[in-house]
Formats: structure tokens, sequence, C-alpha cells
């Protein structure tokens, strides 16, 4: 039986990792490739490494940063930010990631999806979706809209129609992030997971708002979602990998207990 | 050691791990390097068709089945595991035919994500040198909608669940193969790869 996975997510900018709350006050916490050394020896199934770094002209510290992880761990990550085009794609898959997330480029040409697919494979193409709730209108149906910068600027593109799309592209995962969850702590948006998960076939990442194991457990369930991203619950301490994962184990989810 | 590349998916992550095991591997798309080799790694992602024909007109085909017949120790991968049969469903293609056998489409069910992606384990039913040392409760990383499905039930060294149970580690004589990523698969996953770059398959000759 399928593992559901625990997918800790480091943001990088310049090289260092950080953890922004509703993407603001990001602060400092260290080295993404000690870091993602400690995880993946903690138990992590996977690390997903978003590159936030403004400029574009510093995507070399990122890719330098994408090599020397894959050194250093022997299980899949993903890169995404400012991936637009198939030669950022083949920077970070040469530099040893397993797949690239493709968020706003996508959005806005999503050409990048089949031509990366067709390429790299499917598997290795994972569609990064920032999802707000707004009042359903005629051409967002479902209550759920793309938006980019962090939440700032709506695309006017419903999110379950997005999804449906992106996977007949060619995408073959989805990480789905709740802007109104992201950086909350009170929990994954559940109502818009399971929605996204029961009209798609690719595996659904849930991302944002995870706070306590419960989160990840209610998302794991009653949300559908083929894995749960963390960040600020083991990035500060708070909580294990370990501990997670037997918390989840006791409720009866399967986990990933050996490594 | 070669790592055969023929333009099936991204061999980083191989090479990475083979080289975190002290060996830098030959990643070569050259028939007289692999039929030459000691040992030879034949990972690979992607489709069957494309993978068939970059193969042929290589001259790879010939270059593995001649590996094969010498009794070079072989370890496939994920499509490496899949093409090695005569037959593969993805793309109706005419496979290597180094083991009886077709690789055939996991059967989609209500609820049931396909591709297969994530850690799954693998329950191994008899013992083999490359898998040995591994605990019953280890799990794997998988990416794939194929399996493979040797003819004859002693090539199939472990098996795993997904909707169905699928044959995920075969071996005969000299070759063995994994549907899923030992490279990819932690600890456990080195521990197969360092199994294989100890084994000479003398022991099956």
């Amino acid at each position: 039986m399928l593992s559901k996975r625990i997918i800790p997510c480091l943001d990088v900018r310049a090289g260092r990792t950080t953890k922004g709350i509703k993407f603001r006050d990001n602060v400092d916490i260290g080295d993404p490739v000690a870091m993602a050394r400690l995880y993946y020896e903690a138990g992590a199934d996977e690390l997903v490494f978003y590159d936030i770094t403004a400029s574009s002209d510093r995507r070399d510290i990122m890719i330098e940063v994408v090599r020397r992880v894959a050194a250093e761990i022997f299980i899949p990550f993903s890169v995404g930010g400012g991936i637009r085009n198939l030669n950022d794609m083949r920077a970070v898959l040469l530099a040893g990631a397993e797949k690239v997330s493709v968020n706003s480029a996508a959005v806005k040409n999503p050409e990048v999806i089949s031509q990366g697919a067709r390429d790299f494979g499917s598997q290795c193409i994972v569609l990064g979706m920032d999802v707000k709730r707004v009042t359903p209108t005629e051409t967002i149906p479902s209550g759920y809209e793309m938006v980019i910068h962090g939440g700032r600027t709506p695309m006017g593109l419903d999110a379950l129609w997005w999804a449906q799309e992106a996977e007949r592209l060619g995408a073959g995962e989805i990480c789905l992030n709740s802007i109104d969850a992201d950086g909350t702590q009170v929990g994954y948006e559940l109502t818009l997971t399971r929605m996204i998960s029961e009209a798609v076939s690719i595996p659904v990442i849930a991302s944002g708002g995870a706070g306590v194991p419960e989160h990840l457990y209610e998302v794991l369930t009653q949300g559908r979602a083929d894995a749960a991203l963390i960040a600020s619950m083991i990035h500060y301490g708070t909580y294990t990998i370990q501990g997670i994962k037997d918390y989840l184990h006791e409720r009866g989810i399967p986990v990933r207990l050996a490594w | 050691m070669v790592i055969i590349d023929y333009q099936a998916g991204n061999l980083t992550s191989v090479v990475r791990s083979f080289k975190a095991l002290g060996v830098e591997g030959r990643v070569t798309q050259d028939p007289d390097q692999v039929a030459a080799a000691s040992r030879v790694v034949f990972p690979g992602v992607g489709a069957a068709g494309k993978a068939m024909a970059t193969l042929k007109e290589k001259g790879l085909d010939r270059a593995l089945q001649e590996s094969f017949r010498k009794g070079t120790p072989i370890l496939g991968i994920c499509l490496g595991a899949q093409i090695i049969l005569e037959y593969s469903e993805e793309n109706d293609t005419p496979c290597l035919g180094l083991l009886p056998g077709r690789t055939r489409s996991l059967p989609r069910q209500e609820g049931l994500k396909i591709p297969h992606m994530g850690w799954n384990r693998v329950r191994f039913l008899k013992p083999h040198p490359v898998f040995q040392g591994l605990p019953e409760e280890a799990e794997y990383y998988f990416v794939h909608s194929y399996y493979p499905d040797p003819a004859q039930a002693a090539m199939v060294l472990g098996v795993t669940e997904h909707g169905i149970r699928f044959p995920s580690a075969l071996g005969w004589r000299n070759l063995v193969a994994t549907q899923f990523h030992p490279e990819k698969s932690g600890r456990f996953g080195l521990k197969i790869l360092e199994n294989f770059l100890a084994w000479d398959a003398s022991d099956v000759k």
C-alpha cells in the first residue's frame, strides 16, 4: 500500500532558507543543504525547495544549492520558484532535482507544462497552485481562484478547472497551496484539497496551514491528499517528522516508518 | 561499470548515488563500451516506444543482449526493468527479450492514483545477494504506470501492492531489476546499489 508522504518545504532566498508567514517578514533559518540532510536523516519522504529569490540573475546560486543537495540526499526533491521555461527546467533537473514545480509561468503560458512533460516526462512536472477563496461567480464557479505574486494578483482562472487542464496538459502531480491558510498554522484548506484531489487522477500534495499533527491527519483523510507539505511545524523544532509519523501511524494512516 | 544513456530521463541521481558509494559509473551511449563493461546499469524513465527506438538506433539493444549472454552483472531500474522483457503494452512495443514476459499497464480502479507515485513496500519472495540486509518494513520510491510481468514465476524476487500485486523486483541469472528507484529510496535503496556493486553473479552462472 502506498504510503502518504510527509514533505518538508524549504523556502530559499539567495542560497539561504527562510520561512515566510503569508509571504511577508521572512526570517532566515539557515543553510538549505544542511537542513536537507537533516530532514533526509529524520525521515522526510521527499523535499520541496521553493526559490523566492527576487532577481533572476541570481538563479545560479539556486542551481548550486540543488547540486549540493543532490550529493547529500537520496530521496526525491522538487525545486520551484521562478521556473519559466524548458531551459530553467533542464538546469534544475540536470543539477540533480527529481522534479520541477511550475507556478505562475504555467498560468501565463500553459504550454510550459506540455513541453516539460514531453521533454522530461510527466513524472517530473509538478504544477504549483496558489489558490484563494472567493465568492463563486460565473467565471470562478468553484469559488477558488488562481492567484500569483503571493496572492496579491488574481488571475481570473478557476482553480478546479485549472487543475484538470494541467493534468490534461501533462502535469504529473499538483502541489496545492491555499493562500488563505498559508502560514496561519490553523489547518489545511480541507474543502479545496478534497475538491481538487477528487477531480484529478494525479497525486495532490496539500500545502499551507499545518500547525499540529492532527492537521495532517485531516488533510490526508477528509482532504483526500496523497501527501502533506510541512514547514513551520518542524523548522522551529515544535515537532519532529518521526513524531508526526508516529501520530499518523497510530491513527491508521500508512506512512513510511523505516529509513 | 557503465550506466547506459539512451535519452530516457535524467541519470543524475543514479550517477550521484553510485558516486556516494565510491564508484564513478561511466555514462555511455556506446554499444562497444557496454559490451566490454564488467558491470552494467540500465536505468530509465519515459515511454517504452521511444526508448526501444533509441536503443536500436544506437545498437545498444544488441550490446545489452551480449552483456546478458556473457554473464555481466546487469541492474535494470524502472523502465530498465520493463523493456528487458519481450514486449510492452506501452506503445505496443517489442522489447529486448532478455527475459520472457510482458510489461503491462497498471489497472485503473476507482480511488486509485495512476501513476503509482511514492513510497511502497516490497515483499521479497526469496533471498538474493542484491536484496540482502534489507528490513521487512523498508519502503522504496516508485513512479510508474506500467509493471513488468515475467512469464516465469521463478524470475519474480519481490512483489508490491497497488490495486493489484505486481512484480517489483526481478532476478534471473546475471540480471536483477527493480521497478522502484533504489537511487531515490534513501539508505535501503543505497544498500541495494551497494549489494549490486559487490555481486559478481557467479552464484547464478
